[in-house]
């Protein structure tokens, strides 16, 4: 445990109506690494999601990023300038605007309506984007709006997206679902050719997938950690068959 | 496409108020005429207005007329000034209708608007201030949707009731009328008329460029955005909030400039132009013309307009219903407008579905 610590929920509860979707979780992300997070319907993974992005303010617990920023603290916007992507699970793109647009809306920079007002697409800026195209292989869709894409490629879209944000640390929920095999496998080296350069927590459902991936997997279970390690330790893990794989 | 449009609007708009205003200099076109068709140029400004913010924020102002009415107002204020001892009780410190209500000196935020300049300023000044406490309170609160068009349908109510009153001193019921001059012409005369209705058409030309240039900006692409997903332009790191703050008080100020426009040609501005049915008006004229296209808002304007003033000579009775019909029938055969209606058939047809054989 020498390497640095990027991400630690600590005692992290969320209550939704009484209804705890998280309980006391804990969870330490390396930086650099890639961790795979599995569960049940209702375990808390979105959710998870939601406080490290702001979305959702946690009733206890501190979220710590980097060495010291409590992101409870903070809203959506400023946890994205200090370098958290998020992917949704249903790919969320600007339907109206071109591929080559959502990119540069996406790329790093000057958020502020006084800047975008007069900004000029600069080489750099494009030399980027072109580069982001080639790694997500739509280089040649760039006219076509977003909205006429097939359901994969507003998936890698949205990947190429979160890349163009220069994230630290990538949330990507569920970016498999729906793909063909095919396509699945692809997603998979995506993610292990970005996991070179950033740290990724991947929410997933696909069993499959996650084997692929080839990583450390954390098993949430009503709102907490239920098992964590390797893919063949928790899948024989027997809380895990019990609550989870074994029905 | 919609470049060819604007350019084509721009033309339209100029050169047309040019050819009006020449054919009344040598008589072939009548005084009334001329005012008629700037009433309208202001009114297309509040539907440009509306279209910025509703077509490229959705953000549904239904209160939208407010803006043009209280930049009407000061200018009506500036016109009061300029009657002097002209009215009826030749009083020439205070308006008629304060010497009606036996008020001894002027209030103090009548002072001021003796100056043309000042009154052009507070025109632009009181749209833009009130659109930007209000914006934002609201935006940042989050609230949208049908929440916010509330809200705006409460904030005109709520001036109407207060305008209404006399001890606001804006004249109450009967409002801010009885003009005489204009920066020092007679408001009477043809030249000024022609004056004014070439002055709305540079005004809604001006504003057209600006806001085309807005939506087209970058600025624009994140407001177009945050208007389809918003939670999304959060995650990337941008704040909404401030992206609807400054459309919706430029959207404010350009309001304003209509109404300031408006209120030297009618000859009037009282509380009514706060009544909620107006801002629907508004809605409809860009709903008709096309929302999101900013052309098709002030072809809206034109269009609607230039009909009820038909319909309310042909069918007195019956106008209110022609323009309900109007808008029931265009929002359900052309649900993107008359603009709509030329975008798709220049578009490229969509490649027919074709079933594999097998």
């Amino acid at each position: 445990m020498s390497t640095d610590t990027l991400l630690y929920l600590d005692n992290v509860t969320v209550s939704f109506d009484g209804f705890r979707a998280l309980n006391a979780l804990s969870l330490f992300l390396q930086a650099g690494e890639m961790r795979a997070v599995i569960g049940p319907n209702g375990a808390g993974k979105t959710t998870m999601m939601d406080v490290i992005t702001g979305k959702t303010r946690p009733d206890e617990g501190k979220v710590v990023f980097g060495r010291d920023t409590d992101l409870t603290r903070l809203d959506e916007p400023a946890i994205a300038a200090l370098g958290i992507g998020r992917k949704f699970q249903k790919p969320t793109v600007f339907e109206p605007h071109t591929v080559w647009d959502n990119l540069l809306l996406a790329l790093a920079g000057d958020r502020r309506p006084r800047f975008t007002l007069w900004a000029r697409q600069s080489s750099e800026e494009r030399d980027r984007i072109e580069a982001i195209l080639r790694t997500i292989r739509l280089a040649d869709h760039i006219k076509r709006p977003a909205g006429d894409l097939s359901h994969g490629q507003k998936q890698w879209l949205e990947i190429g997206m979160l890349l163009a944000q220069e994230p630290q640390l990538l949330l990507v929920d569920e970016p498999v679902a729906g793909m063909t095999d095919a396509e699945t496998e692809q997603t998979a080296e995506l993610l292990r050719e970005i996991n070179k350069t950033r740290s990724v927590v991947v929410v997933e459902h696909d069993m499959h997938f996650v084997r692929a991936l080839g990583v450390k997997v954390t098993v949430l279970h009503e709102g907490s950690v239920l098992s964590e390690g390797s893919i063949d330790h928790v899948s024989n893990d027997p809380r895990v068959i019990e609550v989870y794989l074994g029905r | 496409m919609s470049k060819v449009s604007t350019i084509l609007c721009l033309v339209l708009i100029l050169g047309g108020a040019g050819l009006l205003a020449a054919g009344n200099a040598t008589g072939a076109v009548p005084t009334y005429a001329i005012s008629l068709v700037g009433k309208y140029l202001c009114y297309a400004m509040l539907a440009l207005a509306v279209d910025l913010v509703w077509g490229f924020a959705g953000i549904l102002s239904l209160g939208h007329a407010a803006f043009f009415a209280l930049g009407g107002y000061a200018m009506g204020m500036y016109l009061m000034r300029q009657i002097g001892t002209r009215g009826v009780y030749g009083n020439a410190i205070l308006p008629d209708f304060m010497v009606f209500l036996n008020w001894k000196e002027l209030p103090w935020y009548w002072h001021g608007f003796d100056n043309p300049l000042f009154a052009i300023l507070i025109a632009l000044a009181v749209p833009g201030l009130l659109a930007f406490v209000f914006g934002w309170f609201a935006f940042r609160s989050r609230v949208s949707g049908v929440y916010l068009s509330i809200i705006t349908q409460a904030l005109t109510y709520a001036l109407l009731l207060a305008f209404f009153r006399n001890d606001m001193g804006f004249g109450g019921n009967n409002g801010l009328t009885d003009f005489k001059d204009i920066f020092g012409f007679s408001l009477q005369s043809d030249g000024v008329r022609r004056g004014l209705l070439l002055a709305s058409a540079g005004f809604l030309a001006l504003q057209l460029v600006v806001a085309r240039y807005v939506v087209t900006s970058r600025f624009g692409k994140v407001l177009i955005a945050v208007r389809d997903t918003e939670s999304r332009t959060r995650f990337l790191g941008y704040r909404p909030e401030r992206y609807k703050l400054f459309v919706f008080v430029l959207s404010a100020v350009m309001a304003g400039i209509g109404g300031a426009l408006y209120v030297p040609q009618v000859g009037i501005i009282n509380p009514s132009e706060f009544a909620p049915a107006n801002s629907i008006e508004a809605v409809i004229w860009v709903a008709v013309g096309g929302r999101g296209t900013l052309v098709g808002a002030i072809l809206g304007a034109l269009l609607v307009n230039a009909g009820k003033t038909y319909f309310t000579g042909a069918l007195p009775e019956l106008w209110l219903f022609a323009l309900g019909a109007l808008f029931i029938l265009v929002t359900l055969l052309l649900p993107k407008g008359i603009l709509g209606l030329f975008a798709r058939s220049t578009a490229r047809p969509a490649p027919p579905v074709v079933e594999p054989a097998e």
